[in-house]
């Protein structure tokens, strides 16, 4: 299969993945047994609020109706409104996107260079002692819930140390350090987790490139220990370590979410898990496309990275 | 004598493992001289490719020297600073490893891995280093060396990589090459063109060589001199046709012998069919792999399938096996038809066809004790007692001469010539009356595999079983065959009995085959390679060389 | 097992894991009866810092906080044992269905997995919570649905990988069943790969969940989770107290000791594949 016929497969079912999320999202109250509405809302509401959330569903019309005339809306920049206050969802959204995006942002910034680093060394110097202690912390940080490592922080840095907010809110008008300032401690809790993950991967696939025959050959040739490292053996890694690191960043979806409601951290996935308290159906939506899409569009591309990288799709035969 | 280039002196290098330490070299002292070639040869553990990275003062991680110099024109390269073994590496030693397709970086072009090494030693610029490197390839007999230099490892064949390993040798002109098995994973036609191409590069350029291989006959064609190394020890050594000629050890004698002697001398008296093929096609998918098969196998005879890679001998193989199913054709064993697929094959039939593998490291279930492995077959086709089992167990262990008491062991603790009678025990006590043999020794050393060819020769005369043999090796052939079939891109294109296959008049691809198979006769390159060209060229024809036999109609009755 | 997995003190981490792992089980199973009855009834003020008499001071309500977290545990391991054994046996059955059966049984599988794994999880997640409210057994059932596709990735490229094995060859044409070449020729060589899977899926399954609980999605009110003792004493942390770390590092602790057996299983998995390789 030639490159360009790889990728465009991928993007095709990238896209189709993407169908199946919106189609899980619009169907998914369709799916329930009985009044949706009431379902979601349970036993002890008003009728006026039933009454409400069928509207603001639109369960009145047929699903594939409510999800053109969804579609057409959201073309135009109307994503529905919130039904909890009435106001409209598109604003308060670009604002929390913005927002998420500058955490996700700030965190891949600090964490993927540093970690494909640490991962190097600890490929470098293998089973020393500093690759048993940077192995040993990663699969700690892989293992602990991001709210452990954010109360951690919070209470040594924050609370003991006084060096960062507690609170990390943060406000349009807020300049840019300020803002990184606040966002620090949130930022450091994601790049533990993707961090962590993305240093593995690179430790591991250095270790194994290293052990392949053209490495000792290198060697052979006389090649210096930083050519050997730097041109053979990192030029072969390009691909794993451009495939994790799309990988996680589609992971920080998962992670962002709850580190965002740790640091009550005005954002995409705080705003998400607020809706669902309060059964604010049109903001789950928007949220769980632009999450959902986020997420399979860096899975497509973790799988062009790795695509592209290697010589064999590169230069056919 | 002048001083020479490379001297080792009393070299010791161990290997820490697990169960204590391994000696691989147990005092090796050798001179290499301005020009000259020196050939190592052993079998597997010999040390040889041990002393190949030595000689480049390199030691695998995990060993270490205990004691011992390496001498590159007066210096210890065992105790050398990094910066001097770079300075030594490819410019004053460079080396050739045994397969080039894993030792080309997939990620840059064959030009640009040839020039890495030589701009370190040439102060000229890129394009006149070009140039050079375009010469080199050429001269060992790339095609279109000016695009080759362009292309990535993938995108050439196995010999093609092996000849450019060589040209990366070459190009900065260094002092000593080392060989190290240079041609073993190749197709022996393909190695005849390798090996003339790595001789005439290797006058050319008059630079010394160490030349390791398990092969005898290949080193006699390149080397002046030889040495004979076992287990980390030296055997003998010598000029490399008195080695060959009047060798002192028995050792060396015994490595001499593989494969030019039969293991029995052949019955000629006429035997009924057991399997006949006619008419088998098969494939995959719209490629077609098998083309029109004619085969039998007699009984308690050993029918030879002779082909090299891609030729198709283990898809048939594995037709006959119910493995692979055929687009076409008839199989019949014993008077029956023989059901196309596996699952319509009664019990008793599949009891009576057995199979050896070519790798017994695969083979052989890990996690199961050698008894219960040859164990279940007895059980699950006769299911006797179970002190009947063990009984027979015993007795089969005993047939392929290992001691009754590894039946407690796993394969992991036996030598891959151990393993291999194994998996022959196991096919055995189904009691079987074909077994299929594919490429049963290729794995392993030339003296172990001699002994499984005998020991396979001594059970078809003890038990009547008949073989169908699946080799590249004509070696082979010769020590065990009755009759043979030779094969070619899918189709049979001779067959006959071992003499009228193997001796005149040929067809040509056999005697391609014949002439490729390397001999420890002085001389036999050069003719070899005459003899090939002479036949590519078309100035022998075929039709008139030898009349092709009728198909298989010869084989049935001798 | 035929497994000869050797444990030497050199690996302390892995040693220190099973320790630990053995330690919280134990304290779980034995449960929140260890605490003396008194101390357990005796309602403190909210949040009391370590002491004697509460050894880990006390939760949002003044109830004892080891009390709770053995209480907590029990729900929170058990939760994540039934998710990791459940996906385990609906992704292995599903794999080696699709690994034997192939055809268009295969590629409906391995289609159907793709989706599901290319599919956010905590996104849809909080959807189908949202939808049908956070019982345990939608939780359940929601883990299990993202967690199987992984299991059934690895149980077929294992069962399709140990299929091309020659012995395996040997046996088919020996004319064995399917089912003895699952239980003496596959799966004795699958069983660390395995294992090791299963340990990944509990921690996933446990990290999983607690988030989820921690987002308030989780075990509902009034049983609690560590992840929902987390949410529930989260104001502590403005005071500066420990009550919510706790539980965090309860989590912690029990994710990163079977992570380390995890990575030594499929280390040593990896190690029996070079040998036999």
């Amino acid at each position: 299969m030639t490159l360009s016929r790889l990728i465009a497969r991928r993007a095709i079912e990238g896209i189709a993945t993407l169908a199946v999320i919106a189609v899980l999202l619009f169907g998914g109250v369709e799916l329930i047994p009985g009044d949706p509405a009431r379902t979601i809302l349970g036993q002890s509401v008003t009728e006026e609020a039933v009454r409400n959330l069928r509207v603001a569903l639109r369960l009145d019309q047929p699903v594939h109706e409510r999800f053109l005339s969804w579609v057409e809306a959201a073309a135009q920049g109307d994503l529905g409104t919130s039904i909890l206050n009435g106001r409209p969802v598109a604003p308060d959204f670009a604002w929390r996107a913005k927002n998420t995006l500058f955490l996700a942002g700030y965190a891949a910034a600090m964490s993927i260079p540093i970690s494909i680093m640490l991962g190097l060394l600890a490929a470098l110097y293998r089973d020393r002692l500093l690759d048993r202690a940077i192995s040993l912390g990663s699969l700690a940080t892989i293992s602990f819930p991001e709210f452990f490592v954010g109360y951690v922080l919070l209470t040594v840095f924050a609370l003991n140390l006084g060096w960062f907010p507690v609170l990390s809110s943060v406000t349009p008008e807020m300049g840019l350090a300020e803002r990184l300032s606040r966002c620090f401690l949130p930022a450091v809790t994601l790049s533990c987790l993707i961090g962590a993950y993305v240093l593995r991967i690179t430790r591991a696939a250095i270790i194994s490139i290293l052990s392949r025959p053209y490495i000792e050959m290198a060697e052979l040739k006389g090649a210096s220990r930083t050519a050997i490292v730097l041109r053979h053996a990192l030029v072969n890694a390009v691909g794993p370590i451009a495939n994790v690191v799309a990988l996680a960043l589609a992971y920080m979806v998962v992670g962002i979410v709850v580190t965002e409601v740790v640091f009550t951290y005005p954002g995409l996935g705080q705003w998400m898990v607020d809706s669902v308290a309060k059964h604010d159906m049109n903001v789950i939506l928007v949220c769980g496309l632009a999450f959902g899409a986020t997420y399979v569009g860096l899975n497509v591309l973790a799988d062009i990275a790795a695509a592209l990288a290697s010589p064999r799709l590169r230069h056919p035969r | 004598m002048t001083e020479p280039l490379l001297r080792i002196r009393d070299l010791c290098i161990q290997a820490a493992g697990k169960r204590g330490v391994t000696e691989l070299l147990r005092g090796i002292s050798l001179d290499l001289h301005a020009g000259e070639v020196l050939g190592l040869i052993g079998e597997s553990g010999a040390g040889k490719s041990t002393i190949g990275l030595a000689a480049m003062g390199h030691i695998r991680p995990g060993c270490h020297a205990v004691r011992g110099q390496v001498l590159f024109q007066g210096q210890d390269l065992l105790r050398a600073s990094a910066r001097t073994l770079r300075g030594v590496r490819g410019g004053g030693i460079a080396y050739v490893a045994q397969s080039a397709a894993a030792a080309f970086n997939p990620s840059f072009t064959l030009g640009a891995q040839i020039d890495e090494v030589l701009r370190r030693f040439d102060s000229r610029g890129p394009a006149q280093r070009r140039q050079r490197i375009i010469e080199l390839m050429g001269r060992l007999g790339l095609p279109d060396p000016a695009g080759f230099y362009d292309r990535y490892p993938h995108q050439v064949s196995g010999g093609q990589l092996q000849r450019a390993m060589t040209a990366m040798a070459l190009a900065p002109g260094p002092k000593i090459i080392v060989f190290d098995e240079p041609t073993t994973a190749l197709d022996v036609t393909t190695q005849l063109g390798v090996l003339a191409a790595i001789r005439q590069a290797i006058r050319q350029e008059q630079a010394a060589a160490l030349y390791i291989s398990h092969d005898l006959a290949i080193v006699s064609q390149v080397a002046g001199r030889i040495m004979v190394l076992r287990g980390g020890g030296l055997v003998e050594e010598g000029p490399a046709r008195e080695v060959v000629e009047r060798p002192r050890e028995a050792y060396t004698r015994s490595l001499l012998q593989v494969g030019t002697q039969p293991a029995s001398p052949r019955d000629p008296s006429p035997a009924p069919p057991l399997l006949t093929v006619r008419g088998m096609k098969a494939g995959f998918g719209p490629l077609r792999v098998l083309h029109d098969i004619d085969l039998t196998v007699r009984k308690g005879r050993t029918l030879a399938v002779v082909g090299e890679s891609g030729s198709g001998k283990s898809t048939l193989a594995r037709v006959i096996a119910g493995l692979h199913a055929a687009e076409d054709g008839q199989v019949v064993f014993a008077g029956q038809p023989l059901p196309r697929a596996l699952k319509q094959r009664s019990r008793d039939l599949l009891r009576r066809v057995q199979m050896v593998f070519q790798s017994a490291d695969t083979a052989l279930n890990p996690t199961q004790a050698v008894g219960d492995i040859i164990g279940r077959p007895i059980r699950f086709y006769f299911n006797p007692s179970r002190a009947e089992v063990r009984q027979r167990v015993a007795a089969l262990l005993e047939a392929v001469e290992l001691a009754p008491e590894l039946a407690d062991r796993r394969p992991m603790a036996l030598s891959g010539g151990q393993r291999q009678r194994v998996v022959i025990a196991r096919a055995l006590a189904a009691e079987p009356d074909l077994i299929l043999c594919d490429e049963v020794t290729s794995a392993l050393d030339p003296l172990v595999g001699e002994g499984v060819l005998k020991l396979l020769d001594r059970l078809r005369r003890e038990r009547g079983v008949s073989y169908l043999f699946i080799t590249h090796d004509l070696g082979v052939v010769r020590s065990i065959a009755d009759d043979i079939v030779v094969m070619e891109r899918g189709r049979i294109i001779e067959s006959g009995t071992r003499d009228e296959v193997l001796a005149p008049p040929w067809h040509p691809t056999t005697e391609i085959l014949l002439a490729s198979q390397p001999s420890t006769a002085a001389g036999w390159l050069d003719r070899a390679l005459e003899r090939r060209n002479r036949l590519l060229a078309g100035d022998l024809d075929p039709e008139a060389a030898i009349a092709p036999p009728p198909l298989a109609a010869n084989l049935v009755t001798p | 097992m035929i497994l000869a997995l050797r444990l030497s003190l050199r690996q302390w981490p892995v040693v220190l894991s099973f320790a630990v792992l053995a330690f919280v089980v134990l304290l779980v199973l034995a449960g929140p009866g260890i605490v003396p009855a008194e101390v357990r009834e005796l309602a403190g003020d909210p949040w009391e810092p370590f002491g004697a008499e509460h050894l880990l001071g006390t939760d949002q309500l003044g109830r004892d906080l080891l009390a709770r977290l053995l209480e907590g545990g029990r729900l929170t391991l058990f939760l994540a044992s039934a998710v990791a054994v459940l996906s385990f046996v609906v992704g292995l059955a599903l794999g080696l269905a699709a690994a034997f059966l192939g055809g268009l049984m295969d590629t409906v599988l391995s289609r159907l997995m793709d989706i599901i794994m290319a599919l956010p999880p905590l996104i849809l997640a909080i959807l189908v919570i949202a939808l049908l409210g956070n019982s345990m057994p939608v939780l359940v059932g929601v883990l299990v649905v993202f967690e199987a596709p992984r299991v059934f990735r690895l149980a077929r490229a294992l069962a399709m990988e140990i299929m091309t094995e020659d012995f395996v060859t040997a046996a088919r044409l020996r004319g064995e069943g399917i089912g003895w070449i699952l239980a003496r020729e596959i799966a004795p060589n699958a069983v660390v790969p395995l294992v090791a899977e299963l340990a990944m899926r509990f921690v996933f399954a446990l990290l999983f969940l607690s988030s989820l609980s921690f987002l308030g999605l989780g075990v509902p009110p009034p049983q609690a989770d560590w992840g929902g003792m987390a949410r529930e004493n989260s104001p502590a942390l403005g005071f500066g107290l420990p009550a919510p770390i706790v539980p965090a590092a309860a989590i912690a602790a029990v994710a990163l000791a079977v992570n380390q057996i995890a990575d030594w299983l499929v280390a040593a998995s990896g190690r029996r594949a070079a040998r036999r390789g």
